[in-house]
């Protein structure tokens, strides 16, 4: 039997291993494993070094991407084409990469006053940065399915871990819920997807839709993969988990949620649409066109009204991913394929630099006040000036004003929509415009509180930020404004060819 | 190119920012540093102003100088492309003399709630944003920093401003924020329309003016319409002007300066700079219509003035008709027409933005800026009602001041617009514009009197500079005025804020608002007597802008 078994096995021989390319995801799983054991044998006392070895780990991860990314620039493609380096998931690593550094700057002092577990807090954030890092190679359905668990079950946990508050519970088990729920729906499409195209790589399946068009299992596989990635992103009408999780989570968390695990979705969603649906994009563009317009709409109308800061967030971040998803709805028409690549890749990176200092200030500013209330902001610029500015900057950026990163990222949505001379381009740009306009009304709100109004208590006393806090307001301030002047920098990623060229069969 | 030194224009937009960065690091109690260090990059960023003015070469005036074309965001083609010519030249350097006035204006007349770092800092961060506006050759980096000075103002009105402040600060943001998205998308049309996409300049200005005549007429007529909220809001036109009587009214006397000597002159020449020349065949479309929007301003400003009861509203309205003349003087489209509204958005700067600072030391003295509470200025203070007087008279357009230039040429310019406008439907806008200036000669006069002649009233009598001190309680209705302002406690209230009580002496002009203002009459004076001095460095760049017109 054994031997019979052996038989069977004897030809397989192991994959090739590019290890250079998968260096990345190598460190990164080390530096895990390396945080749970240090857990272990770590005093109660000195487990403050464990928030120091995650960020250094994740700064020890972004070494081999800056290598990968310096060497030649070819695609590297391992395990059958099924996981990919190319130029187009490093930029996208670096973006986990450093957001989740900047998720642990702002989670530091976070976790050490509020004595949760500090272990199991890093080791599972470094494990959902670990999924973001492998979807964002992953060229084939069963690497993809893989990489989103496992970027989601770590994010579960953490959105549950205030463990006694009766919020963070049902922020837990409402994104749990309805996570698991989106998954199935996901892997319902991806098996359809499977049945009709009999592979699971993406490359393949683009290929099979091609040459033989779509039929009614591919158009409702397309359909309910999109709506498995739509919860993802919390676009609207799959967004009704986001403002609860988002309220009831530890705002680090939230920080993270908000951007980073919305980033993945928006990852995965540009490399379905690109490599495996470009046959079917009469199926999906106006299904993301409707998509993006309700979704910036009711996030931003929702928005207006909210009076806790989180929670507005929450409804910002739902309508800016609303934006994001704009420039997808014509990502399908050959002229403007790549200026929607670029936009969504581009506004990705703003938008993580800028919704991230946005949270930190909110961190900054609850260690004094206590209070999420938007009014607690009163007069913040009075008694702490370098939080007011910097909000002002964030929310500014945020609302898309010149010369700050937001405006770029903005800008670069319209332009593609509008270059793609279309019925829908013309009309999502028309609602896109409304909904800029409409946004700018609850950012003033912050920073009217900020500057114009009282402070509500009397208590002027100067907040103190810690130094981690510190450094993380100033990565995500530097990076919004730099984007925003110098927008060079970033818009040379995301070109098309890098993420589709290499990988025509 | 023409000159060597081209890099004296990004040095001077440039030079204020690095005056807020040094701010940065001023400890917020040491307020006179804070001040010094304010002046001196604005008195740097003058003299900077000054050598490109030597520099500048009067002779060939229609060309750009000082060009820089460097790439910036080569992504959507859009470069950093820097030129001054003559029509740019005059309104770059009066932003950079108007922000060192207002500098030796606030050294001591910092408005409640005090904070001068922040304050400071925000009217650095202005001048850059409206020296780069004029001196931008592309339309990205020009909405850039056409959006800059958005902030930052919004900041001064809804801090510094008066009661209504957070009303007025937001409407002015959300008009202006409403009308740069359309201008965005305009500017992203005359983009694509004009193949700028295969262009590695695609959205210079130069290129735009060469290409955007090919476009076909409906639709540059739609894209001129996107240009022309966007402009008209700043202007602002007729019926987009709701949010400026506020704005000027709620603003610090500072904010109001630079808001009427220059943001609103960004709206114009954004006209003559760009929707203009870029799209010639629209702007003959829309010129009627722009006409009767710019005379019904100058009708609807006088009247809205004749109803005022507060002197900086009634300034405030004046600017809607002053700006009528001026977009009047555009609409005709003819270089008399444009070099006469050139010369009024420079002499509206000086003159309005004089007015508003008397309007403002007015309020310091009196705590009251209601016509009907004032009276005898010309006895009380009487330079500071002279100097009134003659903004007045400057404001109304009398010969030998310079508002006169701006206002005479734009009517007259209307009597034979640019070929293929009605011509009859622009002599009808000059007599409707003369009658402006009957009622502009009517409403200022009588601003005039109410003030300045006549006794003191009961309240502030006995308190002048003539000698006479008196002790009563009169001053007590103002001053509960002035409290209910003073709601939000953000930092100190400044010692001019502070220390008036009742018995104080109302003071006649000071040594800092002499040194604030002697440079603007002497302007008034000099721009009057000689407009020449002005005419002759923009009539070259304007007859190029008008190129396509045929005259």
């Amino acid at each position: 039997m054994l031997s019979s078994l052996l038989a069977q096995a004897a030809p397989w021989s192991s994959p090739t291993v590019d290890y250079h390319a998968l260096a990345p995801e190598l460190v990164l799983a080390g530096v895990v494993c390396a945080v749970l054991l240090l857990d272990l044998f770590l005093d109660e006392s000195r487990k403050w070094l464990l928030g120091s070895v995650a960020g250094f780990g994740l700064l020890l991860t972004f070494l081999p991407i800056l290598t990968l990314a310096v060497d030649d620039g070819q695609a590297r493609s391992m395990f059958g084409g099924g996981y990919v380096v190319d130029d187009f998931s490093l930029v996208v690593k670096a973006l986990f990469v450093l957001a989740g550094y900047v998720v642990i700057l702002l989670s530091q002092q976070y976790v050490d006053d509020g004595d949760y577990h500090r272990g199991e807090y890093y080791f599972l954030l470094l494990s959902s940065v670990l999924g973001m890092v492998m979807m964002a190679s992953s060229r084939d359905l069963v690497a993809m399915f893989v990489a989103l668990e496992f970027l989601s079950i770590p994010a579960y946990m953490l959105a549950a871990w205030r463990k006694r508050d009766v919020q963070s519970n049902e922020a837990g088990v409402k994104y749990f819920l309805l996570g698991v729920f989106a998954s199935a729906v996901m892997l319902y499409g991806m098996s359809l997807l499977y049945g009709e195209a009999g592979t699971t790589d993406l490359v393949g399946i683009g290929g099979y839709l091609t040459a033989n068009g779509t039929s009614a299992a591919s158009v409702l596989a397309i359909v309910f993969v999109i709506v498995g990635f739509a919860f993802k992103v919390s676009a609207v009408p799959f967004h009704s988990w986001a403002p609860d999780t988002y309220q009831g989570a530890p705002t680090p968390v939230t920080a993270f949620l908000s951007v980073a695990s919305k980033a993945a979705g928006f990852v995965a969603l540009l490399v379905l649409l690109y490599v495996a649906f470009p046959a079917g994009k009469d199926v999906w563009q106006p299904f993301i066109a409707v998509l993006a317009a309700v979704t910036m709409t009711v996030g931003n109308v929702v928005a207006l009204r909210q009076t806790n800061i989180v929670r507005m967030l929450a409804y910002s971040s739902i309508s800016q991913g609303g934006f994001i998803l704009m420039p997808l709805a014509v990502a399908g028409e050959a002229k403007v394929g790549e200026d929607a690549l670029t936009s969504v890749v581009t506004y990705m990176l703003v938008y993580a630099a800028m919704n991230l200092g946005a949270f930190a200030v909110v961190i900054a500013v609850a260690r004094k006040t206590r209070s999420g209330e938007i009014s607690s902001y009163g007069g913040l610029f009075s008694y702490a000036p370098a939080l007011g500015v910097l909000m002002t900057v964030f929310m500014a950026s945020l609302a898309g004003i010149p010369p700050l990163g937001g405006w770029i990222a903005k800008f670069t949505a319209f332009k593609a929509v509008l270059g793609a001379d279309t019925g829908w381009g013309y009309t999502l740009a028309l609602i896109g415009a409304i909904n800029s306009v409409i946004a700018v009304g609850y950012y003033l709100n912050v920073l009217r509180e900020i500057w114009m109004k009282p402070v509500p208590d009397g208590d002027r006393t100067p907040i103190r930020t810690p130094s981690s806090l510190g450094a993380a307001l100033g990565i995500c301030a530097a990076g919004t404004i730099l984007m925003g002047v110098l927008p060079g920098v970033i818009l040379r990623f995301g070109d098309l060819s890098s993420l589709t060229g290499n990988l025509v069969p | 190119m023409l000159t060597n030194d081209n890099w004296l224009l990004s040095v001077g937009v440039f030079l204020p920012l690095v005056g807020v960065l040094a701010l940065l690091f001023v400890p917020k109690a040491d307020e006179e540093l804070q001040k010094a260090i304010a002046m001196i990059a604005a008195v740097a960023t003058l003299v900077i102003g000054v050598i490109t003015l030597t520099k500048f070469d009067y002779d060939q005036a229609e060309k750009l100088q000082f060009h820089v074309d460097q790439s910036w965001i080569s992504v959507i083609h859009s470069r950093y492309i820097i030129g001054l010519d003559g029509m740019s030249l005059p309104l770059y350097f009066l932003s950079m003399i108007i922000t060192v006035l207002v500098m030796i204006y606030t050294w001591n007349h910092v408005p409640h709630p005090g904070n001068p770092k922040a304050f400071l800092s925000l009217m650095l961060i202005l001048q850059t944003g409206m020296a780069g506006t004029f001196v931008a050759q592309d339309l990205i980096l020009f909405f850039v920093f056409f959006e800059v000075v958005l902030l930052p103002m919004y900041f001064m009105i809804g801090v510094w401003g008066g009661e209504n402040r957070q009303y007025a600060s937001l409407k002015f943001f959300l008009y202006t924020m409403f009308g740069s998205a359309l201008m965005l998308v305009a500017f992203l049309a005359l983009y694509f329309k004009t193949g700028g996409q295969d262009a590695s300049n695609g959205f210079e200005i130069v290129r735009l003016i060469a290409e955007g005549s090919k476009i076909p007429k409906t639709t540059s007529v739609w894209i001129f319409a996107g240009m022309f909220v966007g402009f008209a809001v700043k202007v602002p036109m007729f019926p987009f002007h709701t949010w400026l009587p506020d704005a000027h009214t709620q603003a610090p006397t500072q904010g109001s300066v630079i808001l009427a000597a220059i943001l609103l002159k960004l709206g114009t020449y954004g006209f003559v700079r760009i929707a203009i020349p870029i799209l010639p065949q629209a702007a003959k479309e829309w010129a009627p219509w722009i006409g009767l929007l710019a005379v019904i301003g100058i009708i609807y400003g006088a009247l809205g003035c004749l109803a005022q009861t507060d002197m900086k509203r009634l300034i405030a309205f004046s600017s809607v008709a002053h700006m009528g003349f001026v977009m009047l003087g555009i609409s005709t489209l003819t270089p008399l027409g444009v070099n006469a509204a050139m010369f009024g958005m420079v002499a509206h700067g000086l003159i309005t933005g004089m007015l508003f600072f008397v309007a403002g030391s007015v309020k310091d003295r009196y705590h009251t800026l209601e016509i009907a509470r004032l009276s005898g200025m010309l006895k009380q203070v009487p330079k500071l009602g002279w100097i009134l007087g003659m903004c007045a008279m400057a404001s109304l357009g009398l010969p030998g001041l310079a508002g006169f230039w701006g206002e005479f040429p734009a009517i007259l310019s209307a009597y034979q617009p640019a070929p293929g406008l009605p011509v009859e439907t622009f002599r009808t806008f000059m007599v409707v514009a003369a009658i402006g200036t009957v009622l502009a000669a009517g409403y200022l006069l009588w601003l005039f009197q109410r003030t300045a002649f006549g006794e003191p009233t009961a309240e502030f009598a006995g308190l002048g500079a003539d000698g006479d001190t008196a002790h009563g309680d009169h001053g007590h209705g103002a001053h509960a005025a002035h409290d209910a302002h003073g709601a939000v406690a953000v930092a100190e209230v400044t010692e001019t804020e502070h220390g008036h009580d009742s018995h104080e002496r109302i003071e006649d002009v000071t040594p800092y608002e002499w040194a604030a203002w002697l440079p603007l009459l002497l302007g008034i004076i000099v721009l009057g007597v000689y407009p020449q001095l002005l005419f002759k460095v923009m009539d070259p760049a304007v007859k190029v802008a008008l190129s396509a017109f045929g005259n």
